[in-house]
């Protein structure tokens, strides 16, 4: 516990390099998602493919990735823009199934409600159907941004210093507060991030918490 | 590209079956320590997911467990456990921390698929004079075991990952050579133990596919079908 003590400061500036770093992919991965699940959700044909190849990159373990995207992308293995990019994959593949879920949540005689009082297609999407997924889409965005950061520890082994480094450089040392504290700190954040996504969910989505209500 | 036939050169050179790592005997560590690991965790979490999903008790817990196990980052918990079990103890330790990730998952298929059993053919087998071992052996079950081999699935993905990622406290699995690759700047090493790992983890993603579908009960994919 000693070792806490006299490293907070350590500890809290990994926690704010993290939080950079994490931040990017669940931003992106949220707003590539939307298009991915859209077409995943809208025409039997794109549903197949985004939906197989989204899992397919999900499938990939971590590890493997960081030595794919070099060459394909011609960035340097040893780098922060590998790990976000990384990441930022992961995050699609997991949002896009929930936006496409989210989207098929929406009930038919609502959107045919919407076309009816004159909705066009564009107008619809963003006045009617994206509000109303819009849990489904919160609940997705809550599992992408734990799971960035929990993964983003990975980037550790590639040289990128976050949070990560606490557990390699305490098993280096031999430090099992090192190690103990690097777990703790991250499903901390993971955890306070996740309540502030409820928090500003209930911010965006009013009606939800009016229909829970009533 | 050409970092690309590298690499297939490494994974196809005569030196990958000697060394103090072969290949062949990397990739089957690797799919030892997984099935270990999984199967492990299925005979805890199997039954207590089941036992869940009939009852109902127990469901909150379950939903919170899965949920802060995704906060849990599997690389620190390795190494968290390989140091606390003791550096002489590493194949346990290792093994335990896959074992401990794996249940999470799996806990959730079992529950999930015996919860999201129509009431009314539940009640309809109670009616029919079931008793309740009945009612979960040969209806809740079969009808939940699409979603169980699912979480088998997520929990065999999220195990491979993390043997990969075990590669950095050993000499094992297929992760150490992307580890040791690493350390002596050997790109082709790199990527060609990669391209090994996607390969593994497709290939078992896709039985688990074909898995899923194999256990429809004949019944339901009749209805189905129509």
């Amino acid at each position: 516990m000693t070792w806490v003590a006299d490293n907070l400061d350590l500890v809290g500036r990994l926690t704010v390099e993290h939080l950079r770093q994490s931040a990017v992919p669940i931003l992106l991965g949220f707003v590539l998602a939307i298009p991915a699940g859209w077409l995943a959700f809208r025409f039997r044909l794109t549903r197949g493919l985004v939906l197989t190849l989204v899992g397919l990159l999900y499938t990939i373990p971590s590890l493997a990735l960081f030595a794919l995207l070099p060459p394909l992308l011609g960035i340097s293995f040893l780098s922060e823009v590998n790990l976000v990019v990384a990441l930022t994959i992961y995050a699609v593949a997991i949002m896009t199934r929930f936006v496409a879920d989210a989207l098929a949540s929406v009930e038919p005689a609502v959107r045919q409600a919407a076309v009816a009082v004159g909705y066009g297609p564009w107008q619809q999407f963003w006045r009617v159907d994206l509000p109303l997924a819009g849990p489904v889409v919160l609940a997705g965005l809550r599992v992408t941004a734990v799971s960035t950061i929990s993964l983003a520890t990975v980037g550790i082994l590639i040289g990128i210093d976050n949070l990560g480094y606490l557990f390699t450089n305490g098993y280096q040392r031999q430090i099992v507060a090192e190690i103990g504290a690097g777990v703790v700190a991250v499903v901390v954040v993971a955890l306070v991030v996740d309540g502030l996504l409820v928090l500003l969910g209930r911010a965006v989505l009013p009606w939800t918490r009016r229909g829970v209500a009533a | 590209m050409n970092l690309f036939a590298d690499a297939i050169a490494w994974i196809f050179s005569p030196d990958r079956a000697a060394g103090s790592l072969p290949l062949s005997q990397a990739v089957w560590t690797h799919l030892a320590f997984t099935a270990v690991a999984v199967l492990v965790a299925a005979l805890v979490a199997v039954p207590a997911g089941w036992v869940i999903g009939h009852t109902g008790r127990g469901r909150e817990i379950a939903v919170a467990l899965s949920g802060a196990a995704r906060a849990v980052p599997s690389f620190g918990l390795v190494l968290l456990l390989v140091l606390v079990l003791g550096v002489t103890h590493k194949v346990g330790a290792a093994t335990t921390a896959f074992v401990l990730l794996a249940i999470p998952p799996i806990l959730a298929g079992a529950y999930a698929g015996v919860e999201a059993v129509d009431r009314r053919v539940v009640d309809g087998a109670r009616a029919v004079g079931m008793t309740p071992g009945q009612v979960l052996g040969r209806v809740e079950v079969p009808l939940g075991l699409p979603l169980l081999i699912g979480g088998l699935r997520s929990a065999t993905l999220q195990v491979v990952a993390t043997v990969t990622l075990a590669g950095y406290v050993g000499s094992w699995g297929l992760g150490f050579y992307i580890v040791q690759g690493i350390q002596l700047r050997d790109f082709s090493q790199i990527l060609g133990a990669a391209l090994v790992i996607v390969v593994l983890a497709v290939v078992l993603d896709l039985a688990f596919a074909l898995l899923e579908r194999a256990v429809v009960p004949r019944g339901v994919a009749a209805v189905r079908r129509t």
